[in-house]
């Protein structure tokens, strides 16, 4: 099999214990200030698209994982990390 | 082995993006007269130095998370073998946050509650003071010092451990010393602005005793951040007698 590009889209997000003051203001201070009040909750995070060459879209998404926890892309104290999505590039 | 005062040697590290190093160096060699070298970070090597100090700055442009790219330097594997040989290792603002990520210490610092960089003087509470930068000072002292960031608001999963094995080292406090909400700049969790690891020879701390070393430098002509590097100096001392 040969290798492939796949586009891997990740998010890092404060975990819920860890306040996320960013998220706070745009729902306090802007939405609901603005007649948005049917906002209830906002939390931002950090977005990071990654082009990976793996064998297989289960390859890419694998070695995506294991970079993060192993360099601490994300900070496991104070952060999740989702995998919003894997797929091909043409 | 005994050795002169003189003859110890502390390094500063230098990121790409540190900007409190010269600082550092400056109270270090010039007010406290102790020899000491800023080193670029891939160039430190931790046999010809007694400790080390990671100051504070912008290393690496705080891109992903302040610290983060800083914890993989080479100077962090250094900076783990002089913990082996009980030598000092002290980080500064910035270099609070590169020890935190490079998990030498407990914890994390996110974005200030206020999403505002803070730049002012504070009170610090000594909450331990056997560590290596504060057994200069009494437990329950109050210093004057300042602080300049916007991620410091300290955050920990495991705070019961931390007040059971005594890591807490510095809590933001009023000038009579009571840890109000008023008094804790960032919204740092139980006011906390410096720990300790287990071993009480690494502590990062987010305000900046390099700033205040010098009554000229302080509103009030305190000159409370020379404890800390006394402090320092004095670990090294016990440490080669």
């Amino acid at each position: 099999m040969a290798h492939q590009e796949f586009e891997v889209e990740i998010t890092l997000m404060n975990k819920p214990a860890a306040r996320d003051p960013v998220g706070e203001t745009i729902q306090k201070d802007l939405l609901a200030k603005k007649g948005y009040d049917m906002v209830t909750n906002v939390r931002s995070g950090q977005f990071l698209r990654i082009n990976i060459q793996a064998l297989s879209q289960e390859e890419a998404k694998e070695t995506v994982t294991k970079m993060c926890n192993d360099l601490r892309i994300f900070n496991p104290v104070t952060q999740n990390l989702y995998i919003l999505k894997v797929k091909k590039t043409k | 082995m005994k050795r002169l005062n003189m003859s110890i040697r502390i390094a500063v590290i230098m990121f790409p993006g540190a900007n409190c190093d010269l600082d550092t160096i400056h109270v270090l060699n010039n007010v406290m007269n102790i020899q000491t070298d800023l080193v670029w970070h891939n160039y430190f090597k931790e046999s010809e130095y007694d400790g080390v100090i990671l100051p504070g700055g912008f290393a690496f442009g705080d891109y992903l998370r302040a610290g983060i790219i800083a914890a993989h330097s080479p100077a962090l594997d250094q900076a783990r073998m002089m913990l082996k040989d009980n030598k000092p290792v002290i980080g500064i603002c910035n270099g609070f946050q590169v020890l935190t990520e490079a998990n030498l210490l407990p914890g994390a610092l996110l974005q200030n509650n206020s999403l505002k960089f803070i730049c002012k003087w504070v009170n610090l509470r000594v909450e331990n003071n056997k560590t290596a930068c504060t057994n200069m000072m009494k437990r329950g002292e109050v210093i004057d010092i300042p602080i300049a960031h916007g991620e410091g608001r300290y955050f920990a999963d495991n705070l019961k451990e931390l007040e059971e094995n005594n890591q807490i080292v510095f809590k933001y406090s009023t000038e009579n010393g009571e840890l109000t909400e008023n008094a804790n700049p960032n919204g740092s969790l139980e006011n906390i602005a410096g720990v300790c690891n287990l071993e009480q020879n690494c502590i990062g701390l987010m305000p900046h005793p390099e700033r205040a070393s010098e009554a000229i430098l302080s509103p009030k002509g305190t000159i409370h951040g020379q404890l800390f590097f006394k402090s320092i100096i004095e670990f090294i001392k016990r440490r080669l007698s």
